[in-house]
């Protein structure tokens, strides 16, 4: 028996793990909103001071 | 004088936005809250209940991102009725319940947020999730806590009012179809992970290393493509079945053909041990031509091209029982004789009999119509129209499915398959394709066979093999996928990529008038009668003011600013007009009869007559007005193509139309949603590609029944019945850039054409010969493949540039 075998099957292995990470990802429906992940990632620094950014703000107006 | 510009200049010295909705302020309006300006009381208490709870974060991630919430009370009583909100929820349990709600107003990042953040404004709320390109809204919630009618409130006064139609009552859960996706995993999977295990073939060294394991590494492939060669390609070898079985030859034929030769073939040569198979140029193949079918579908899903009547119509409606109780209905419940209660902007569902109350009905979503039409007591109302007033009492004539409207559905053209309506391109070429290159393989094998069987057999499949028209096949979904989404930025969506095809073949225009060719926001206004002092003309727009009609508040916008007065007496009656005391003044705006002025009865325009102190001044004239560029744009369509005008209202406006339009253009009016169709069939039975232009429901029946229907929407997200295509009405006089473009894209499809069969061209000089390598096969395929994206890529493009 020699490594290779050994390599390519933990290789494929690898890759057919991943594989069926992307078919549970999929089912799952992570595919289908491919926006608003992207904007809501953004949210979780709420700004605290916000007073005085809407007063620069309103400077600016 | 003096006053005008006085006027004009304040308005133009604080064009201030609203720091909520973002529209302009009236001065007078202004309502100054926490140091902040906004346009009405509305905006104002949205934003007081999103400081109050913490919410202000919603004004930071972008600039005025509300809108103003509506009055809706009593709208949404339907949800009262259990039977009802079981066909709304997606998911129901004693504690948890899941709705998705659709909200057209999403449109920004502010909009998601507060739309996630649900659960700080709402006790019993336990999550909220946005789908911001399907402009939904999922809530997850405890019925026990709070009801799905509190939470449609919440919305609502928040500025985000959902949209419940009777759409929403019949599809339950939806299935999407994620096949594709699964498809191409897979295959590109099989591709990337034999890519790599043939590498060491590439480089045939005769090393003792490769040589021991070359039966291992072929196997292994061998295992690896199974997937690809039997899910990911499946679907062309069911394309190609079914054509054959129809006697169509498409395109599929030959890609399923030398799909299964490719493997045949590469299974016989590692198990004779005469190669090492295509197996790398089998899954490749596979995958290059899924990824572009992947590009070609191109939806917007906040869209539907799908649009019927079901769409408009409520799901519910107040039904008044003889006891007088009141009582919340599915609109498929109602029967012939019921009586309804219609509320101000609530939608008629059935043809019916005006009982009480005198109806202002809005016919926009039907016929394009701007103008309410005013009904009286005993008249019959149709379905489909809007009520903007008071409450009206009505009694059924027709149920839903018998109504006037909802008839033109059981018309053959929406129940037919419109899946094969017509070859592509693509087929088309396959037609001449697939014949001649099945001789040129028998006649290569009749050939070879005197000379070397085995060779014969290698020539015949690698023949199979190379021509395989992937690039071909490539050519037309990446050229219209991406003419797809050019359009799609410039606001014309299309339902799919046959409609490019489509668009550049038509020859006949057909265009509805109202709605269409004249935009419902504006009406251009005339004034007859004697001139008004300027005093007097500030009368009457102080006394307009006070007035909701929507011909009050189009006259208002026209006439100029002026300093702001106080009405005493103010009375509107429905139906007839306003009336008020001004400066000491009697002030009456209204219809003639309300005016007491009879002479002409003119059904053929809309006005309103002015009355001040009782002397009779003059009337104002509501015209329709016509979208902007319009006669430019007839101008170059008349070059090319033939120009019908439709019109279902009465030929007030033929005049006006013949000096607008180019000479010769045919205009037909009085013509029913019925006629509509069966002057589209007509054109079509003489053999014309017609496209149809219209908007309303009643054109629906012309829409599905032309070759391409295009709906013109001034609000893409709500209203357009069924068609190929949406077009945003501020866009409508591109429409000529939008079919140039369309028959460029053929133009580069050809193109791309000729060089795809070049390449085929120089791999059967290799396959004839007796040549053909796994290598050089490994090598053809993809470089025939980036070539031809990348030409259809750039040509398309370029072509977008340079028409613009």
């Amino acid at each position: 028996m020699s490594v290779i075998y050994l390599l390519i099957s933990i290789s494929i292995f690898v890759a057919v793990a991943f594989f069926i990470a992307f078919i549970v990802a999929v089912r799952s429906g992570q595919y289908d909103d491919d926006y608003t992940p992207s904007v809501r990632m953004l949210f979780d620094d709420e700004i605290k001071p916000q007073k005085e950014i809407q007063t620069t703000e309103e400077k600016q107006n | 004088m003096s006053i005008f510009v006085l006027g004009k200049m304040s308005k133009v010295m604080d064009t201030q936005n609203c720091f909520h909705c973002g529209l302009d302020i009236i001065k007078v309006e202004e309502i100054v809250f926490d140091e902040k300006k906004f346009c009405c009381n509305g905006c104002k208490t949205v934003y007081e209940i999103f400081s109050l709870n913490d919410l202000g974060c919603y004004y930071d991630f972008e600039k005025s991102p509300g809108a103003t919430p509506l009055d809706i009370s009593g709208k949404y009583d339907f949800l009262d009725n259990e039977s009802i909100i079981s066909k709304l929820l997606e998911f129901q349990e004693d504690r948890t319940a899941i709705v998705s709600l659709s909200i057209p107003h999403i449109h920004c990042s502010s909009c998601i947020w507060i739309l996630e953040n649900l659960q700080r404004l709402q006790k019993g709320i336990s999550a909220s999730q946005v789908n911001f390109p399907d402009k939904t809204v999922r809530i997850t919630y405890n019925p026990e806590l709070v009801s799905i009618k509190t939470i449609v409130y919440l919305l609502s006064s928040i500025g985000y009012e959902p949209y419940i139609s009777l759409d929403n009552y019949e599809t339950g859960t939806k299935n999407i179809d994620r096949s594709l996706t699964y498809k191409l995993g897979v295959a590109f999977f099989c591709f990337g992970n034999i890519m790599l295990l043939s590498f060491p073939e590439y480089f045939e060294v005769n090393e003792y290393w490769l040589d021991t394991y070359k039966p291992f590494f072929r196997w292994l492939i061998f295992v690896i493509s199974l997937p690809a060669f039997f899910y990911s390609a499946n679907g062309y070898y069911i394309s190609a079945y079914k054509s054959i079985k129809s006697g169509m030859l498409n395109i599929d034929i030959p890609i399923a053909l030398g799909i299964i030769v490719m493997f045949v073939r590469s299974t016989i040569d590692i198990a004779f041990n005469y190669g090492s198979g295509f197996f790398d140029s089998l899954t490749g193949l596979i995958f290059f031509m899924l990824l572009g079918k992947m590009f070609q579908i191109k939806t917007y899903s906040f869209l539907s091209f799908e649009r019927d009547f079901k769409s408009y119509f409520p799901i519910a409606i107040t039904r008044v029982n003889s006891d007088t109780t009141e009582e919340s209905v599915p609109v498929y419940d109602i029967q012939k004789g019921d009586r309804l209660l219609i509320r101000n902007q609530e939608l008629i569902p059935v043809d019916g009999i005006l009982i009480s109350g005198s109806a202002s009905i809005d016919y926009s979503f039907v016929t394009g119509e701007a103008i309410p039409i005013t009904k009286k007591s005993g008249d019959k109302i149709f379905a489909g129209g809007k009520q903007i007033g008071k409450v009206i009492d009505m009694e059924v004539l027709h149920s839903v499915s018998q109504s006037y409207l909802t008839q033109l559905w059981s018309n053959d053209v929406f129940q037919k398959d419109v899946e094969q309506k017509h070859k592509n391109i693509t087929d088309m070429i396959s037609r001449y394709f697939t014949p001649i290159l099945l001789l040129i393989a028998f006649s290569s094998f009749m050939y070879w066979i005197f000379i070397d069987t085995i060779t014969a057999f290698n020539v015949f499949t690698s023949i199979l093999i190379v021509a395989c028209p992937c690039a071909l096949a490539l050519t037309a979904p990446f050229t219209m996928g991406n003419v797809l989404r050019i359009l799609g930025k410039q606001k014309f969506y299309l339902k799919n990529a046959l409609v490019i095809e489509q668009l550049a073949k038509v020859d006949t225009i057909v265009f509805d008038k109202t709605g269409t060719i004249t935009t419902n926001k504006k009406s251009s206004i005339s004034y007859e009668g004697i001139s008004f002092s300027e005093e007097n003309l500030i009368q009457v727009k102080n006394l307009l003011r006070a007035s909701n009609h929507p011909l009050s508040r189009m006259l208002y916008d026209f006439l100029p600013e002026g300093k702001r007065m106080k009405t005493n007496d103010f009375e509107e009656i429905t139906g007839k007009g306003i009336q008020g005391m001004i400066d000491g003044k009697h002030i009456k705006i209204g219809s003639a009869l309300f005016v007491e002025k009879s002479e002409e009865n003119d059904i053929m325009q809309t006005s309103v007559h002015i009355m001040i102190d009782g002397v009779y001044f003059g009337k104002y004239v509501f015209n329709n007005q016509y979208r902007e560029g319009l006669d430019s744009l007839f101008k170059i369509l008349k070059q090319n193509y033939q120009i019908k005008v439709l019109s279902g209202d009465n030929d007030g406006e033929k005049t006006t139309l013949r000096n607008i339009l180019p000479q010769g253009t045919e205009l037909v009016f009085n013509q029913k949603p019925e006629q509509k169709l069966e002057f589209i069939k007509k054109l079509q039975e003489e053999g014309k590609n017609v496209m149809m232009v219209g908007d309303g429901l009643n054109d629906a029946g012309a829409l599905a029944q032309s070759n391409i229907g295009i709906s013109i929407s001034e609000n893409v997200n709500v209203f357009s019945p069924a068609c190929d295509a949406i077009l945003e009405a501020n866009e409508f006089q591109k429409l000529h850039y939008f079919l140039k473009l369309s028959k460029k894209a053929m133009k580069t499809i050809k193109m791309s054409f000729a060089i795809s069969l070049f390449y085929n061209v120089v791999g059967l000089s290799f396959a004839i010969t007796g040549n053909l390598m796994p290598l050089v096969a490994a090598i053809i395929m993809p470089l025939s493949t980036i070539t031809i994206v990348s030409f259809v890529t750039i040509m398309s493009n370029y072509y977008a540039k340079r028409l613009r």
